[in-house]
């Protein structure tokens, strides 16, 4: 086997009774690109982590170029050129690009900026990246600072790349970009595995795909081979059906009316500007936009939990009301102001998913029961004291059945549970209270395929029932095709809402990019 | 042979996490390192004095439980451990490092002392029902200075409570000196010896028995406090995550500042057993440190004030023990401080063992070893 790059015999990992990865034999090609595909949970990042000498196997073996090989830390694995690119980047903020590049190696070199520039322009120029050797990292965006972790293990000379969802950050350009890169890589003779749940990108770039189903090798087939169909069945170990329903929903209500809001961060920033939009009953509003654009702010804003400056204003209309006004509209509810606890107690349905699950939505350390309570644990009980555990308890089981939540018991602390089913708890728990305006932030992300669908189908639900929807999402295929309209922010202004049906996904992705404002204004000058 | 050399360079020990254990597991696991951790000392006594461990160990147990008065004594201290840390457990569960019981103590300590000094003339029962409310309320006040400020400005508990210390410490000195009787002997001396007023009662004829009481008291009210009321619950939340506090609509300020008031006045309620309940006199020593062991004590016990019980009188047992050795073994206190750490780092270490395995190279992947062995292990790697 010469031309085997990475050869995986027998490799187990165990996390307590957990196991990561069980008995994995895989072969990774000289100068392919593979994707190593599976759901989250799968053992795709532990596998490669045991490459990049972060993990150690409990079993089996590891051979590079055919020899076998121990690598017992990120040392070991650059020695035998391996790289790795984590979905957290491993800079230095207050470094420069350079200095990043020869952070831990060779003590004994002399720093010598010059000629560390020449050899990043020279990284840079056969591969196509583009990279300021001086700039530093809080100052490079998402995009830039992968970048830079990439050459820093092309300067160091790895020969086989492990990138960790490599897209995950990135906008549909900034990866078609990234593709093409990797793409340069392999003619260069590099070896490059993608760890992806991604089923278009894997598709797109790669030779061949491994696939991991719970911990266990499944196969390696030729992309060419394959689609997307096959991948999601060799993936789940069952056949999926990978349509998202847009149902229509008759006679929307204008149910929520945002307008001039603005918002600064606790660091004085301003992150949100001037926005205005209407929110309808019975439909899905989608928000796109790269993560950190003012998502979070604007959530939080309408929900009682951020400040906004003077002006701002949410007006509710409660479709339950009987005043009317002479357009026959629900008179509204102004919500700025108002805490989460007055919000509740004015009889507004709010529900909100936020994206910070366990930091935010609920609490890891308390079971499902404990969890329930969040919202209304001193209005529920009689006792003026004492909780009442009785309904959050039934709630709990209710909630466990009808969404499958898998715990060993609705006592055992949420944050043992996995992702998916710490959404579903949170997910199930908000929908409880009869919500007329339900919020979610990337209500998705982590989650497998199933659980996702099982997330998509909620959502049409609620809308079919009136309930206004606001999906705060990154995958934008789903959101294309989920939601009726989507609002799309940069830099914290809304920058265009396009309808659903319509909107095309390079629209989007230039939307969420480049500001049309600046744009007028480069124009004008 | 390639494997085989591939095989020398594998570590020589790694740590593995654990299943859940079932809890006579657990339990088995933190005797054996507690067991180790006896054997280890034993041999350090023999090493650095010649004497026979267990003739060490046996002046240990006589001294802490040796004769009924004894006995007492430790059960006395062990109550005012307890009760400092049953204190502690609402702001620990709530995430507030209150280091700050040595002052709440403290400030308890002179408002009882200054009660007995002025107010010997009214009631016995009247004048302990005002000294205890006194007293847990000045301990609130010194639990309530550094709370609010955290939830005003977000400052950093752990110093404002610390330094509370210093200004309770002084205080006490200022006070003793006011007090000073007889003149010149700066101390404060047994207050009210003749009369007694102001002094806990003997119950069913044991002088104790009333801290015995208030303190099983406090801990079963604070165990149902911290598990089955709203407060309880809020406290849960906010200690978890701020943010999903605000979530929830709860006013973070407000718990954070509720919650001080009660674990400064239960740590108040410690200065009061602590003077009119033990010593009878107020010191710069009254609180002797307890405010910090108690941090141990509350933890060692997960913030479960019921446990805190078992833990309280662990320690408590040691700590009368280690006196007498100092006294009878011809030992200074230092030894038998070092013999209380090692004792307590054994402990500490059993926490690590529960969750955590020892791997060994080649056949050892399910060999536990004990707590020893892993750690010369780890010097050897």
């Amino acid at each position: 086997m010469a031309d085997a790059a990475i050869e995986f015999k027998n490799v187990t990992k165990r996390f307590g009774s957990v196991v990561a990865n069980d008995h994995v034999s895989m072969t990774v090609n000289k100068g392919e690109i593979l994707s190593l595909l599976g759901e989250n949970g799968s053992g795709k990042t532990s596998l490669m982590n045991m490459l990049s000498g972060i993990y150690f196997p409990d079993e089996g073996e590891i051979f590079i170029n055919g020899e076998p090989v121990t690598i017992r830390d990120p040392k070991d694995a650059y020695a035998l050129k391996i790289g790795m690119v984590h979905q957290h980047f491993k800079l230095v903020d207050v470094f420069t690009a350079a200095e990043n590049l020869i952070v831990g190696i060779d003590p004994g070199k002399k720093l010598d900026r010059k000629e560390i520039a020449g050899e990043i322009k020279d990284i840079c120029d056969k591969y196509g990246f583009v990279i300021d050797p001086g700039k530093k990292v809080y100052d490079m965006s998402v995009s830039e600072k992968q970048t830079l972790e990439i050459v820093k293990m092309l300067y160091r000379g790895a020969d086989i790349l492990i990138l960790d969802e490599p897209t995950a950050v990135l906008t549909p350009q900034e990866s078609e970009h990234l593709f093409s890169v990797i793409k340069n890589m392999k003619k260069d003779g590099k070896t490059v595995i993608i760890i992806t749940h991604k089923l278009h990108e894997v598709l797109s770039v790669s030779d061949r795909v491994a696939i991991l189903r719970k911990g266990k090798y499944i196969e390696t087939v030729l992309t060419g081979e394959a689609d997307e169909e096959k991948l999601t069945e060799l993936m789940v170990g069952r056949h999926v059906e990978l349509n998202i329903e847009r149902p229509e929903v008759k006679n929307k209500e204008l149910r929520l009316s945002v307008k001039n809001l603005n918002c600064v961060n606790s660091e004085d920033q301003q992150v949100l500007f001037d926005i205005n939009f209407d929110l309808y009953g019975g439909e899905i509003l989608g928000i796109a936009g790269i993560s950190g654009n003012g998502q979070k702010e604007l959530l939080e804003a309408i929900a009682g939990l951020q400040k906004t400056q003077s002006g701002a204003s949410v007006v509710y209309y409660d479709p339950e009301s009987d005043k009317k006004d002479d357009d026959g509209k629900s008179a509204g509810m102004e919500m700025i102001g108002l805490s989460p606890r007055m919000i509740r107690e004015k009889g507004i349905h709010l529900s909100f998913v936020p994206e910070d699950r366990l930091g935010m939505g609920l609490v890891g350390s308390m079971g499902m029961t404990e969890n329930m309570m969040i919202r209304d644990y001193s209005t529920a009980s009689k006792s003026l004291l004492f909780t009442d555990k009785k309904k959050p308890r039934e709630l709990a089981e209710e909630i466990k059945e009808s969404l499958g939540v898998v715990t060993p018991d609705i006592s055992t602390p949420v944050s043992r549970l996995s992702g998916g089913n710490v959404q579903k708890v949170l997910v199930g728990r908000e929908i409880a209270v009869a919500p007329t305006v339900l919020m979610t932030a990337y209500a998705v992300r982590g989650l497998d395929i199933n659980t996702s669908y099982t997330i998509y189908d909620l959502l049409n639900e609620q809308k079919k029932k009136g309930v206004a929807i606001i999906y705060v999402g990154e995958d934008l295929d789903v959101i294309l095709a989920l939601c009726d309209r989507i609002l799309v922010l940069c830099d914290g202004h809304v920058n265009g809402i396009l309808n659903g049906a319509e909107a095309r996904k390079e629209e989007v992705g230039l939307l969420m990019t480049e500001l049309k404002e600046k744009r007028r204004e480069e124009i004008a000058e | 042979m390639e494997a085989n050399l591939n095989h020398v360079h594998d570590p020589w020990v790694r740590i593995a996490k654990r299943d859940e254990l079932s809890f006579f597991t657990k339990l088995g696991i933190r005797i054996a390192i507690l067991a180790v951790g006896v054997i280890v000392c034993a041999v350090i006594i023999y090493i650095i004095t010649g004497l026979n461990p267990f003739a060490v160990y046996l002046t240990v147990v006589k001294g802490a439980f040796g004769t009924v008065r004894r006995v007492w004594a430790t059960v006395r201290e062990m109550m005012m451990l307890a009760c400092i840390a049953i204190g502690l457990a609402p702001a620990f569960k709530m995430k507030f490092w209150n280091i700050g019981a040595e002052g709440q103590v403290l400030i308890g300590g002179i408002v009882s002392a200054g009660c007995m000094i002025y107010l010997p003339f009214l009631p016995g029962s009247v004048l302990l029902l005002l000294m205890f409310v006194l007293s847990a309320a000045a301990g609130a006040l010194w639990g309530l200075v550094p709370a609010v400020f955290k939830a005003k400005w977000n400052t950093n508990e752990t110093l404002f409570t610390l330094m509370m210390n210093y200004i309770a410490i002084q205080l006490t000195a200022f006070f003793v000196s006011k007090w000073e009787n007889p003149k010149g002997s700066n101390t404060v001396g047994i207050i009210n010896s003749n009369t007694r007023a102001g002094w806990f009662p003997e119950i069913a004829g044991q002088q104790f028995m009333l801290n015995v009481i208030i303190v099983l008291v406090l801990a079963i009210l604070m165990n149902i406090y911290l598990k089955y009321t709203k407060h309880g619950y809020e406290i849960a939340v906010v200690g978890e995550s701020w943010n999903t506090a605000r979530y929830a609509g709860i006013n973070v300020g407000k718990i954070l500042i509720r919650t001080m008031l009660l674990s400064g006045a239960v740590c108040g309620i410690a200065g009061f057993l602590a003077v009119s309940g033990a010593s009878h006199t107020i010191s710069t020593s009254t609180a002797g440190g307890r405010g910090f062991t108690a941090i141990i004590v509350a933890w060692l016990a997960k913030f479960d004030s019921l446990t805190m019980l078992f833990i309280s009188l662990m320690l408590a047992f040691f700590d009368s023990g280690a006196n007498e050795i100092a006294s009878k073994c011809g030992l200074n206190d230092y030894a038998s401080d070092m013999i209380i750490g090692i004792i307590l780092f054994f402990i500490l270490a059993g926490d690590f063992f529960v969750n955590y395995r020892l791997v060994f190279r080649k056949k050892a992947s399910s060999v536990i070893k004990d707590g020893n062995s892993g750690v010369s292990g780890k010097e050897a790697a």
